[in-house]
């Protein structure tokens, strides 16, 4: 045991029913250093830090912080352990301000003087860099506003071990770059930083040490300044892998799916799309970019007749018989029965796309039940339809008759995008269809929708990582605040262009349009 | 020995939990019946031990009294078997519904719409029309109206979106004053306050005894009915869409189901089936109606449904056991060997109920003792 190590595990095993999400596991991070956590999704990261942090109790093994053996029952004793962790899904309550939300559930003091804590945030918010107001509404905050709320509360709390769970998730790449200068600050100012990611450049350019897991078990910590992206990924895998996506030219691009001036509004009368244009080329993938939440989802939704729409018109011009078609105010089940093959790969797999509680073939149905005259099912069609599905994507599966639920995220993507593509779609529209996937099953999704794209199918493909986006993407769309604030060339933009363009919200009383 | 405060917190916290739960993958049905017949017999145990410290009794006197409640005579027998059966109906009746997620807890209330229907169509026709033409007429009303009564609910609940719960819950009171209301009107003989038997001569409206054997037809309805439930949700295309709506509302919306179509159409069928249970209740084997004709079954269908996870050959099972728990408290009771009284039948139905639907919970989780972790240092 080192002088300086802030904690140490020991032997961690914590398992699942017969899934063992941590397996032996043994670390350590010292004070004045940045520790990253590399794997990919199910690799145990999360489970890990949940351990430290009170949420569940391991089944084998010892924490020691500081040198002492402590056991963690609840995120009580993690805050009395001067443990603090950020959140990948913010844990504030909206109407209340920065400062309130920062003192929320603080027992031991002894009256409540909101005016104290308010200095006190604003002390912390300039020793460490941020721009944090403390009386302003978290309903009003920018994600990376909210963010910062959470850590300052963790601070304020005289955290001195943080673990951030991929806090860049939601940033753009310049709030992510000014994220890490703070978290260096801290660093420096002595404290243990534990930072749970899948994104190799941000461990190379951040961390000092990286520990990798793989299928929750333990596979080494190497020094940051001594490894590289391909070793990294490597440890991450087990395997060699090439990380390179093909992108191969659009042939013979056509006006598939003309979206013109399509707005939408929620009950509250809160505008999610306002005035979004585009067009969805044949034989392209066209990336949508954005913050989460800019109206993404939306977009799709109303492109598949889920979204009711306020203005504007969707029309799909059919490859075989050249007619027009406008998709608006039509159901999804109107749309299949006016010929357009269109298919939607929607970013809740278990909660839209197919019922976690059906077997395969019971899913692939989904699309097609409603054939056949009579008034029983059918089911030797899907049966046939899963079985080559299985075969095809190589779904890891007991059998055709297995809840979809019980596969892993990877497989249950595949059983979707497999249905999806099946139908030999014109439109293929996919959000986040990687969210969850480990890195070899993201590429054979990658390949999928490149194949699709060669077929001649207009992809549209709703990204977050933006790497992907420009690697894969012919052209991509940013949205921001249910705008387009742009589409550019993937083979020509930066990053950082398409960061700004997130963030950019047009100005004009465009914006006011709708809002009641 | 005084120890620092410091010491003491440590050999607090040092303690950890003993057990955790922990969600099994799917255990094989024959193991999970397994688990379910241990937990009969358990219950049968601790019951045992019950008995004897409440009564002094030989709990084996007590259990086959209760035993010969429902089997000790071809007559009980009958009885069993028609209480099953309309236990059952109701109980089928309830399923498409819960199936939908929607909370039919009106079950009550349909059914007795139905048999209000069947006791107005025997009072007003029965004597004046032939029986193939009450019958026909009859089973068409009873199962309008108990359908009118589950679709008003749904209704609502498709296009308002309103509280299914509360709203079927109180279309149960409507309907038992209703019954209460028209009872003033057919009393018979006067101020007795109830219907009497109606047409006790005539037998107008009666429904017919086949083989002689006054509960056969009900028997037999319901075991068609059940069939044709099994087959309904499991191959037909209907089936299917009540499925997706239950689990998942927003995958029927996107692939294209109306979904407000299948609240409104799966509790017709499910108010449907209510009406013909009333009818059964009603016109064959009671002849007359109190606002108690359902006696509560309405609400026990519900778990018997849930019991049997909503599988129409399973309720079967599950309705049976309920009835043979009732019928066997009753027999306690009336036993004049024993002079128990019905606090005792009670507490032992309690105690079978009790580990039957606990022994779901060891189908679906299993208990694990911690590994010893390293204690070296302690």
């Amino acid at each position: 045991m080192s002088q300086n190590a802030a904690i140490e595990l020991r032997n961690i095993t914590k398992t699942f029913g017969s899934v063992v999400a941590n397996k032996n596991i043994s670390l350590t991070v010292n004070r004045g250093e940045i520790l990253s956590i590399l794997g990919e999704n199910g690799s145990g990261k999360t489970t890990l830090m949940n351990m430290i942090s009170g949420i569940y109790f391991p089944d084998e093994g010892q924490i020691f912080i500081d040198g002492k053996e402590v056991v963690i029952r609840s995120p009580k004793d993690a805050f009395e352990h001067k443990i603090g962790m950020i959140h990948q899904h913010f844990k504030l309550v909206d109407v209340f301000t920065a400062s309130e939300n920062i003192i929320l559930g603080l027992e031991d003091e002894k009256r409540f003087d909101l005016k104290a804590a308010e200095k006190k945030v604003r002390e912390i918010s300039e020793k460490y860099g941020f721009s944090l107001d403390p009386t302003k509404k978290v309903y009003e905050m920018s994600v990376s506003e909210k963010q910062t709320v959470e850590i300052v509360r963790v601070l304020y709390r005289e955290a001195d071990i943080l673990i951030l769970d991929e806090p860049t998730a939601v940033l753009t790449p310049q709030e992510a770059k000014r994220l890490f200068e703070i978290l260096r600050r801290m660093r420096d100012d002595g404290k243990a930083i534990i930072i749970i990611t899948h994104k190799l450049h941000e461990v190379l350019s951040l961390s000092d040490r990286v520990s990798v897991l793989r299928k929750g078990e333990y596979i080494g910590t190497v020094k940051t300044s001594e490894t590289d992206e391909k070793s990294l990924t490597e440890m991450m895998v087990g395997k060699k892998i090439e990380l390179n996506i093909e992108r191969a030219e659009p042939c013979n691009p056509q006006e598939r799916l003309l979206v013109s001036g399509v707005s939408c509004v929620n009950r509250e009368g809160v505008t999610l799309l306002n005035n979004v244009s585009f067009t969805a080329r044949s034989g392209e993938i066209l990336g949508i970019a954005g913050i989460a939440g800019s109206g993404q989802r939306e977009l799709l939704e109303a492109i598949a007749g889920l979204q009711k729409l306020y203005g504007g018109d969707i029309v799909y011009n059919d490859p075989k018989t050249g007619k027009k078609e406008n998709l608006r105010d039509k159901t999804p089940l109107q749309i299949r029965e006016m010929g357009v093959r269109l298919s939607f790969v929607p970013e809740d797999r278990l909660g839209m796309g197919l019922v976690g509680n059906m077997d395969i073939v019971d899913n692939m149905m989904l699309r097609s039940y409603r054939r056949g005259k009579t008034f029983l099912l059918e089911r030797k069609a899907p049966k046939n339809l899963a079985e080559e599905i299985i075969k095809q994507l190589e779904v890891v599966t007991p059998g055709v008759s297995t809840p979809v639920r019980r596969l892993s995220g990877g497989n249950v993507q595949k059983v979707l995008v497999g249905r999806e593509i099946s139908s030999s779609p014109t439109v293929l529209m996919a959000a986040y269809p990687v969210r969850g996937l480990d890195i070899n099953s993201s590429y054979i999704i990658y390949n999928l929708l490149n194949e699709q794209k060669k077929r001649g199918t207009a992809v549209i493909f709703v990204g977050e990582d933006l790497d992907v986006l420009i690697e894969l993407c012919d052209r991509i769309l940013v949205l921001c605040a249910g705008q387009v604030s742009g589409i550019v060339d993937a083979r020509k933009v930066t990053k950082e262009e398409i960061g700004l363009m997130m963030t950019k919200i047009k100005t004009g009383g465009e914006n006011k349009n709708g809002k009641e | 020995m005084v120890k620092n405060n410091a010491e003491i917190e440590t050999e607090r916290k040092v303690h950890e939990p003993l057990f955790q739960i922990v969600k099994r993958d799917a255990m094989p049905w024959y193991k999970a019946w397994l688990v379910r017949a241990a937990a009969i017999i358990l219950a049968l145990a601790i019951g045992s031990v019950v008995i004897i410290m409440l009564t002094g009794y030989n709990p084996i006197q007590v259990y086959s009294a209760m035993f010969n409640g429902a089997f000790g005579s071809t007559r009980k027998i009958w009885i069993t078997f028609q209480d099953l059966a309309m236990l059952l109906c109701i109980s089928l009746a309830v399923t498409p519904a819960f199936k939908m997620r929607f909370w039919n807890i009106g079950a009550e209330g349909q059914t007795l719409i139905g048999g209000l229907t069947a006791a107005a169509c025997m009072i007003y026709l029965g004597d004046k029309l032939p029986l193939y033409l009450t019958i026909p007429i009859m089973t068409v009303s009873c199962i309008i109206s108990g359908m009118i009564w589950a679709v008003i609910p749904a209704f609502f609940k498709a296009k308002f979106n309103t509280n299914e719960t509360l709203f079927t819950l109180m279309m149960n009171y409507v309907a038992m004053q209703l019954v209460s209301f028209c009872i003033v009107f057919w009393e018979n003989p006067k101020d007795s306050n109830s219907v009497g038997v109606i047409n006790r001569h005539t037998h107008g409206g009666w429904l017919p005894e086949i083989a002689d054997q006054k509960y056969l037809l009900n028997i037999i309805i319901v075991a068609v009915i059940m069939i044709s439930m099994y087959i309904y949700l499991k191959y037909s295309k209907q089936g299917y869409e009540i499925s997706v709506v239950g689990e998942s509302e927003n995958t029927a919306r996107y692939i294209g189901i109306n979904v407000k179509k299948v609240i409104v159409r799966t509790m017709a069928i499910s108010g449907a089936l209510c009406g013909i249970a009333g009818l059964m209740i009603v016109a064959g084997t009671d002849h007359t109606i109190t606002s108690d004709s359902v006696g509560g079954m309405g609400f026990t269908a519900i778990m018997v449904s849930w019991l049997a996870k909503f599988n129409p050959i399973v309720m079967a099972l599950t309705s049976f056991l309920i009835v043979f728990l009732e019928v066997g408290a009753g027999a306690i009771v009336t036993d004049p060997k024993l002079g128990l009284n019905e606090s005792v039948a009670d507490i032992l139905t309690g105690i079978i109920l009790f580990f039957i639907i606990g022994s779901e919970f060891f189908v679906t989780y299993k208990i694990n003792k911690r590994h010893n972790s390293s204690k070296e240092e302690a």
